[in-house]
Order: C-alpha cells, then sequence, then structure tokens
C-alpha cells in the first residue's frame, strides 16, 4: 500500500526527514521509532499528503476518503461541540448511517456525556480521544497515527489498545511512538529513523 | 449535489461557531459604525455627495478586511484546515463554504451599515445597493482565497491587506460609480464580470493554496 524509495524531506537548507525507503503491503502494521526531530511526523505528513517529497519516490494506494489521519494537532473545531465536529467530518466522509458511527464512538471513548460541550473546555486527553474517534469515524483502510498515546490516561490508552488489536490486519496501520513496547505484538513491520 | 451539500455545511460551521463564539461579526459592525462617524465629522458641511458616498465604500472595504482577517482563525486554531484538506470531498467547496459565510457576514454588516450612511449622509439609490451586493462577491471570493494564504505566513496581519487592498480597487470603482453614474448599469455590469472572472479563477486555484 505504501512504496517509498529514498523519500526525504527538506525545508530549506534544513533536512527534516534523511532519505528513506520504506514498504508497508496492506493490512500490514508498522511502527516508526525515533528520537525527537528525526522525522516520524515529518514522514507521516509526507504519507497523508499533507507535505510533499523534496527527494525520492513515495507512492501511497489509498485515496484521501479511505486514510485516516491523527497528527499532532487534533484537527478539530474547539468551538464546535464533539457532536459538531463528528457530525460535520462525517458529511465530508459521506459516512454511512452517520449518526449511530459518531454515538458509537463517543460511547465507546467515553464522551457520549460531554458531547454536547466545546471541545475548547477538554481537557488534552479527551480532545485527544476526540481527535481518534474523528480519525476512525468513516473506517479507514489506511491509518496513520503520530503519536496516538500521547496525553491519554491509562483507560485512553486501554481503549486505543484494544482498537489498534481489532484494526490490526483488517486496516493498513502506520504509528509513530516513543513505547514501541506498547505496539509490539501488533507490528508487522518497524522503521527507526536516525 | 454532494459538492453543495458540502458548501452549505461547511457554511454552516461558519455560522454556528460565529454565532457561539461571536468574534468577528461585532467587531466589524462598531468599525464601520465608528468609521461612519469619524467620517461624518471630518466630511465638511456642505461637501460633494460624490466625496461621501466614495468614504463609504473605503469604510465597506476596510470592514471587510477585517472580517477577512479573521476568517480562517478557527481552521488554524486546532488544525483543522489540515482535517478538511484530507476529507475526500472538492477542496474549492472549503473555499466556496467560507466565502458563502463571509458574504453573508458582509451582508448583515451592511444591512447596519447602509442605513446609518443614509443617516448620517445621503440614502443610498437601488443601484448603489446592487453594487455593494455585486462587490461582496468579488470582496469574498478573492478575500477569502487571499486571507487563506495570508493564514499560512506568521505575518498575515500584514500581508492580508498588501494582497487584498491591490485586488478590491476595481470593486470600489464600480461601486462608487454604481452610486454616483448617470450611467449605473455599466458599472454594475462590470462588477459583475470582476465577480466571474475572480470567482472562477479562486475556485480553481484554491487546491493549490492549500496544497505544498
Amino acid at each position: 500500500m505504501i512504496h517509498g524509495r529514498s523519500v526525504e524531506k527538506r525545508y530549506g537548507s534544513r533536512r527534516a526527514l534523511r532519505p528513506l525507503d520504506l514498504d508497508l503491503a496492506r493490512g500490514g502494521f508498522l511502527v516508526v521509532t525515533g528520537a525527537n526531530g528525526s522525522g516520524k511526523t515529518t514522514l507521516l505528513r509526507l504519507v497523508v499528503g499533507l507535505a510533499a517529497p523534496s527527494g525520492g519516490s513515495l507512492e501511497v494506494h489509498a485515496e484521501r476518503g479511505v486514510l485516516g489521519y491523527l497528527g499532532h494537532e487534533p484537527l478539530l473545531y474547539r468551538d464546535l461541540t464533539a457532536l459538531e465536529n463528528l457530525d460535520l467530518y462525517g458529511r465530508l466522509y459521506r459516512v454511512p448511517q452517520r449518526r449511530e458511527r459518531i454515538g458509537m464512538l463517543l460511547e465507546r471513548y467515553g464522551l457520549w456525556d460531554v458531547r454536547a460541550e466545546r471541545v475548547a473546555a477538554y481537557s488534552r486527553g479527551m480532545t485527544q480521544r476526540l481527535a481518534l474517534c474523528r480519525a476512525l469515524l468513516h473506517e479507514p483502510e489506511l491509518l496513520v497515527l503520530d503519536e496516538p498515546f500521547t496525553a491519554l490516561d491509562a483507560e485512553g490508552a486501554a481503549l486505543l489498545d484494544r482498537q489498534l488489536t481489532e484494526l490490526a490486519g483488517a486496516a493498513t496501520v502506520l504509528v509513530t511512538t516513543h513505547d514501541p513496547e506498547r505496539v509490539e505484538q501488533l507490528a508487522t513491520a518497524r522503521v527507526a529513523l536516525a | 449535489m454532494r459538492y453543495f451539500g458540502d458548501v452549505a455545511a461547511l457554511a454552516r460551521k461558519d455560522l454556528r461557531l460565529e454565532l457561539r463564539a461571536r468574534d468577528t461579526l461585532p467587531a466589524m459592525l462598531l468599525f464601520v459604525l465608528s468609521t461612519l462617524v469619524v467620517f461624518h465629522f471630518a466630511l465638511p458641511t456642505g461637501a460633494d455627495e460624490v466625496a461621501a458616498q466614495g468614504l463609504l465604500w473605503v469604510a465597506l472595504v476596510f470592514t471587510a478586511l477585517l472580517g477577512l482577517a479573521r476568517a480562517w482563525a478557527p481552521e488554524r486554531d486546532g488544525g483543522a484546515l489540515e482535517g478538511l484538506v484530507l476529507a475526500p470531498s472538492d477542496r474549492s467547496a472549503i473555499w466556496l463554504g467560507k466565502s458563502a459565510a463571509v458574504f453573508v457576514f458582509l451582508g448583515l454588516i451592511e444591512l447596519v451599515a447602509l442605513p446609518a450612511f443614509a443617516l448620517f449622509f445621503s440614502p443610498l439609490q437601488a443601484e448603489g445597493v446592487a453594487g455593494a451586493l455585486l462587490a461582496n462577491v468579488g470582496i469574498c471570493a478573492v478575500g477569502t482565497l487571499l486571507a487563506a494564504m495570508a493564514a499560512a505566513s506568521r505575518t498575515r496581519e500584514l500581508i492580508l491587506p498588501l494582497l487584498f487592498l491591490p485586488l478590491a480597487i476595481p470593486l470600489v470603482v464600480g461601486g462608487v460609480g454604481a452610486s454616483v453614474s448617470t450611467e449605473p448599469g455599466r458599472y454594475l455590469l462590470f462588477l459583475g464580470l470582476y465577480d466571474a472572472v475572480f470567482a472562477i479563477l479562486c475556485w480553481a486555484s484554491f487546491e493549490y493554496v492549500v496544497s505544498e
């Protein structure tokens, strides 16, 4: 699903990602590790198409509609409620039985009771949970997660563990993390960025 | 039809955000009213009506600029623009939805500003109102695109006026012309043409503004 050869990214004279070969088959689970500034986030932004490579080639065989992305930012409107945010994305992604799917995700991630509150009033962990709901809303075939466990409490992390276990094999997953042990059992491929 | 469904959903989101946060409309309203009051006292008694019409357009363009500067603020905060860009809908729908919302804001402001202008100076004729409506389309089309370009920059507050004001000059020419000329039809036609050309250009180029 993802094939990259000598993919690199530069911003002016600054190198954000060193040349990298990357292969991920459909249904694979790739764990990307690396120190701060090694280019993990840059790699994910290249994969989802938010940035273009400066060199090499990168092919991602997934349309935008089947791609789920969780970045450093939640990609949510802070003055909309959880329901309004997910409803907007559900419309744009043409999610069938949108309301039921939104309700199910909010229940699952423990946000149902605060569904009518503005995201601005959420804690960082709650915002991260909602961002996960947004990324999963349209049941993506390719799920790209940038340090998804950030800000999650033990319960939230356990929910995400369960979600990733369910998705492993069914969807193609690309995860960056500073805690590779957490997803070690699910990983079918690993990349360590220098 | 799905395209216009996306546009409607995006515009509705902006209207809802404004109703809730009340960030932009009150500021625009206060600005246009204070500007008209300043002009009222700045213009000598018995001054030419044409000068007053010109000042109205100065007030409208700068009020629009104030709104445009805030147009993409909700998307900047929280990275929502990236979320919209990744969605499978046509990216031009993002621009059209935002332009539609800005058009509504500007229309609401003018609902107050034009009667206020009539109170301080002289009532606007039907041609002047038609000119304002047509100019709004151009302001929203061009301004929303330029505001999106400026939003990506750290110096957005400086860049937006520098980009927008030169492109707004034809709108001011058309608007003032429609208000004071003996042949307003020519100016209305000019505004319509400007709207059509720039709306198509902005619609087609938005994709490149939000892509790296």
